[in-house]
């Protein structure tokens, strides 16, 4: 009984002074700042910031001279205040952005001419072919980006077969811009209205007309009504400068092939019209 | 018109999941008539009891604990059940049954995330449960061909490797190896049919269902180490026969009797819980062998393979880690 | 016991539905489209413009670079357009479109069907010659030939392998054009042996065309160095590597180039377009297309003009598609199902196979039994279960470590998996992602 019990604190010791010495001697020392910045991050590790996680994020912090090209963005600028006075440096106010989806190539819009079977990838269909329709730049409806997003912020509309992004979840971290092999999602700024080209097509009026009732057929028209030339053109493809756009719509009302979107928080499901919750 | 579009491969073997279940079950078929003859009503009830039991078993967790379509028509719940009621003494009552066929399924099995994903064996974790918690019941073997007509009150003895235990090695002289190969032998009810059970094989050789790669690395591997055990225990000599032919005698006896060929064959091939290469699955053999011979001859237990494959069986993953099949480039 | 190569391997049913038919010349289309990036490399540059007249065999579009291949006219006729149209797989990419009207030729190409079995021109005129002739693999791999000629200094090549081993089931073309034309074949290989300078030439032919075996190895004696080496059937035999290791007993080192067994490879179309090329003076502008499957009157192995409309081809051969039917490019394991009939036939297309309804679907997956049989069968000895898993799991460093690159994508693990899991089509994904990720590696 008493052997035990010495014995037992023998081991004891030993093994406590052991711990205390490897503790001591592979001790590393570390920026406590990084545990502070990492206690006030989301912790989401959702790699938007376009660094691995959380605290692979807060180093960068650290070592960072500014702030200009570091955001979090599923925090968002109040996080980053918060950062700031940590490191002593100023928070660069960036303004909110939102993923939106450049194509509305929707089944009524864009008829199929195929029909796939395989695994549920964008990235396999891309690999192989054209897609279920003969556009050979828009969504290709299998959702990588619903699977990319992980904030559950994607689900595919059974209807378009098209990605719908909610506005309430979306922090704009651009991962579904990522998975996209097309290219399709766009990060561009959360203001309301917001007014976008929903199509990606570079080839040819003639072909893309084809190919899709809504797609951007290059004819320029958008490019002369704007006020503020925030619209530019190049590869039969129109694109809005977001940080030009004064949302005065005159490009939608022109637009003749209604390429142009115009979305409202009220109204996040890119005009799915009824008519359309048809086919697929 | 629209055309199907997909990647390559366009066409398909026609070897489905379902199909290697239900080939598995047509190789124990033999197996089981010779059960049926030897153990008569007895095996019936279990085999079907143990089968109906664990199909149900797996529909009512599939239908109402995960809610998810029930998949029993794969036939993997059927083998479970024909597996399990193999590893059962014939005379064991049905409440018995049923408890190991909720273990096998719902523990082993489905806890483990359902087919593909379950570490050991469901059919042997569901028996040694049962080995553990019910020894009194688990250890009463039938004896064959005597109580044909009778049930859980069938007259009982000793199995030939428990005898071979407590009697020493050298009782080995007096066992006819004749029985064995035609299972006229006191066992669980699917093991003892030597020439059923090696029929199955090679039917189930024929149509690749399986590689031989396992059971001829359990089997060779039991055969030698028990040869070994043998010449270095038959010091004295028997009667009349030199010590060689006595150590292979012994080493075929430790061949055929016990659950060694169920347990090679249909046991320890189970898919989803052997290593997927071929090296990996001789080495995964040659440790069931070598931890089968040490269970048998210096374990608590009179019979070692249930256990050796499950110790094995967690191995697995870590077999499929390190062994690596033959590269191309790299001959 | 017949040569085979050593790891995995399946045998799928042969299905080859049109072993016994003889080419059939199709007649010349009225239009043809000839796509500028049908070759592997890059697309070849336009040198006609619309309203062009040309005769069959007038160059026009030439190859762009070194890995690149020139594109002759297979029709007489007028150039009517040049524009982006869409390939067979709806991708579009420029296209010189050719309304026919009669069938002249250029007058250079020797028409005579008489064998010219003198071999005397130098290698490298050889090599110039096949060049000019814009002849790419016709296997179905469209890397140009002369390419595969001229391999880096450092390899010395010691034999040339002639691929006729035809291992996709339902394929027939190599078949037919050996029986056709044995004797060109083996003038064709002397051609290629003087280009690179070996004194030997294996030809592989797997042992379920034992007609064309007898054939040509009663024609290959008045050849010296030409041994015809019958092989077992199994697929993947004519893959490459697969090949080299059948014949020559040796495996090409992972990451390294075929030749580095000393070992130059080519089709057996290969080496008679080479015949025809060097010693007729005609470049590629027809080859043999096996049109076979379901639904199909007249099934058969057809000599076509390229740049037709697959349409116009299947209904030569007697075909009805139907709503949900799959067309395939080239055979059932490795060929393309294609979404576009439009489309003109390619350099590389060595058949048209139509799977119906009842064979053009893929069965529902079920949940992986780990029973192994992918990694049995894999002839690249990798884990198809494991690389098709990190993939969907997007653990693409781990892939790397695994080999996932080393995958020749043959398909033998999806056509064994007993779950019909689309193994495949994830590794695709993660060799993909794993090159793109070794490519922007080696740029930073």
């Amino acid at each position: 009984m008493v052997m035990a019990i010495i014995i037992l604190s023998i081991i004891g010791l030993i093994s406590a002074t052991l711990l205390y010495v490897i503790s001591r001697k592979f001790h590393v020392e570390e920026d406590a700042r990084i545990d502070e910045i990492e206690s006030i991050l989301p912790g989401a590790n959702c790699g938007g910031c376009g660094y691995a996680g959380c605290r692979n994020f807060a180093e960068q912090c650290v070592k960072a001279t500014s702030l200009d090209t570091l955001l979090c963005p599923v925090g968002g600028n109040e996080v980053m205040q918060k950062i700031a006075p940590i490191l002593g440096l100023q928070a660069v106010e960036q303004a909110p952005r939102i993923a939106v989806v450049r194509c509305n190539g929707s089944c009524e819009n864009r008829p199929h001419t195929s029909h796939y079977e395989g695994a549920h990838s964008c990235a396999v269909v891309a690999s192989l072919y054209s897609g279920e329709s003969n556009c050979n730049y828009g969504c290709l409806g299998e959702g990588d980006c619903a699977a990319a997003c992980e904030f559950g912020g994607i689900v595919m509309d059974p209807v378009t077969r098209l990605p719908r992004i909610n506005p309430d979840i979306c922090i704009a971290c651009g991962s579904c811009a990522k998975a996209c092999p097309r290219h399709i999602i766009e990060l561009r700024k959360r203001e309301e209205p917001r007014i976008y080209v929903a199509c990606n097509n570079k080839d040819k009026g003639i072909i893309a007309r084809k190919i899709c009732a809504v797609a951007c057929i290059g004819c320029g028209k958008c490019v002369k009504s704007c006020p503020n030339e925030a619209i530019s053109l190049t590869d039969n493809l129109a694109y809005i400068d977001d940080k030009l756009c004064l949302a005065c719509q005159q490009c939608v009302e022109g637009c003749p092939t209604h390429a142009i979107q115009i979305v409202t928080t009220d109204n996040p499901n890119i005009s799915i019209k009824e008519k359309e919750a048809a086919l697929c | 018109m629209e055309l199907t579009v997909s990647p390559s491969p366009h066409i398909h073997g026609n070897l489905t999941a379902s199909k290697c279940m239900y080939n598995v079950v047509i190789a124990l078929l033999p197996a089981l008539a010779v059960s049926l003859y030897f153990f008569g009503i007895g095996a019936l009830i279990v085999t079907l009891s143990s089968i109906l039991s664990c199909v149900i078993v797996e529909y009512l967790i599939q239908k109402y604990l995960l809610k998810e379509k029930p998949t029993i028509g794969d036939g993997s719940a059927i083998l479970t059940g024909l597996l399990l009621a193999f590893n059962l003494p014939s005379n064991l009552p049905i409440w018995i049954v049923v408890i190991g066929a909720i273990v096998a399924i719902g523990i082993a099995k489905m806890a483990f995330g359902g087919l593909g994903n379950n570490i050991f064996n469901p059919a042997l974790a569901g028996r040694v449960f049962l080995l553990i918690s019910f020894p009194t019941y688990m250890t009463q073997w039938p004896l064959p061909g005597v109580s044909r007509w009778s049930y859980t009150d069938a007259e009982t003895g000793a199995t030939l490797l428990s005898k071979l235990k407590e009697e020493g090695i050298q009782w080995a002289g007096q066992i006819d190896i004749a029985n064995l190969w035609i299972g006229n032998q006191g066992g669980s009810l699917g093991e003892v049919g030597a020439i059923a059970l090696l029929l199955g094989f090679v039917y189930l050789l024929c149509r690749k269902i399986i590689s031989w790669h396992i059971p001829v690395s359990i089997l060779a591997t039991v055969f030698l180490f028990s040869f070994a055990v043998g010449m270095g225990k038959m010091q004295g000599s028997l009667q009349g026969v030199s010590i060689w032919q006595s150590a292979l005698d012994f080493a075929l006896i430790q061949l055929l009797s016990g659950g060694l060929l169920l347990g090679a064959i249909y046991m320890a091939t189970d898919y989803v819980t052997s290593p997927m290469t071929s090296r990996g699955m001789i080495i995964y053999g040659i440790g069931i062998g070598i931890l089968t011979v040490v269970i048998r001859q210096w374990g608590g237990y009179p019979e070692g393979v249930s256990f050796a494959i499950l110790i094995m069986n967690a191995f697995t993953p870590l077999i499929n880690n390190y062994v690596k099949p033959k590269r191309f480039g790299r001959i | 016991m017949l040569k085979t190569f050593r790891i995995g391997g399946i045998h799928p049913q042969e299905n080859k539905l049109t072993a016994q038919c003889r080419v059939t010349p199709v007649e010349i289309p009225r239009q043809v489209a000839l796509m500028l990036n049908q070759h592997i490399g890059a697309p070849a540059n336009c040198i006609v413009k619309k309203g062009d007249t040309v005769k069959v065999g007038s160059l026009v579009a030439q190859a762009n670079g070194f890995v690149s291949a020139n594109i002759h006219s297979p029709v007489s006729g007028t150039v009517s357009k040049i524009d982006k149209t869409a390939n067979a797989f709806g991708i579009y990419a420029q296209t010189i479109v050719i309304d026919t009207d009669g069938d002249e030729w250029e007058e250079e190409i020797d028409r005579n069907p008489a064998l010219n079995d003198s071999v005397d021109l130098p290698a490298d005129e050889i090599i110039r010659r096949i060049t000019q002739a814009g002849i790419v693999g016709l296997g179905g791999a469209t890397f140009p030939t002369h390419v595969k000629l001229m391999p880096p200094k450092e390899f010395k090549p010691t034999a040339l392998i002639i691929n006729a081993t035809e291992c996709e089931p339902y394929l027939t073309d190599d078949h037919a054009l050996m029986l056709e034309s044995p004797e060109q074949i083996l003038v064709g290989c002397r051609i290629l042996m003087k280009a690179i300078g070996v004194e030997k030439t294996y030809i592989g032919i797997e042992n379920n065309k034992k007609d064309a075996i007898a054939l040509l190895q009663k024609h290959a004696g008045k050849f010296s160095g030409i041994e015809i080496v019958p092989l077992r059937t199994r697929y993947p035999q004519g893959g490459e590597k697969q090949l080299i290791d059948a014949i020559l007993h040796k495996q090409v080192a992972n990451g390294a180039l075929p030749v580095s067994t000393g070992a130059i490879v080519q089709n057996v179309g290969t080496a008679f377009a080479v015949y025809e090329a060097v010693q007729k003076n005609k470049p590629l502008v027809d080859r043999i297309v096996t049109v076979t499957g379901d639904n199909l009157a007249r099934p058969g192995n057809y000599r076509v003009r390229l740049g037709m409309p697959i349409r116009e081809l299947i209904e030569i051969a007697g075909g009805t598609l139907a709503e949900g039917d799959k067309v395939i490019l080239g055979g059932p394991m490795m060929g393309k199902a294609i979404s576009n009939l439009d489309a003109p036939i390619p350099k590389g297309c060595s058949g048209i196979l139509i799977l119906n309804e009842s064979h053009a679907h893929r069965n529902e997956p079920v949940a992986c039994i780990r029973c192994g049989k992918c990694v049995s069968v894999c002839p690249m000895g990798l884990e198809p279960y494991l690389l098709a898993k990190l993939s969907e799991r997007h653990l693409f460093d781990q892939a790397e470590k695994e080999l996932i690159t080393a995958c020749l994508e043959c398909g033998c693990c999806a056509y064994s998996c007993p779950s019909n899991r689309p193994i495949l089509d994830y590794i695709r994904i993660g060799k993909n992602a794993v090159n793109q990720i070794i490519r922007s590696r080696k740029q930073s």
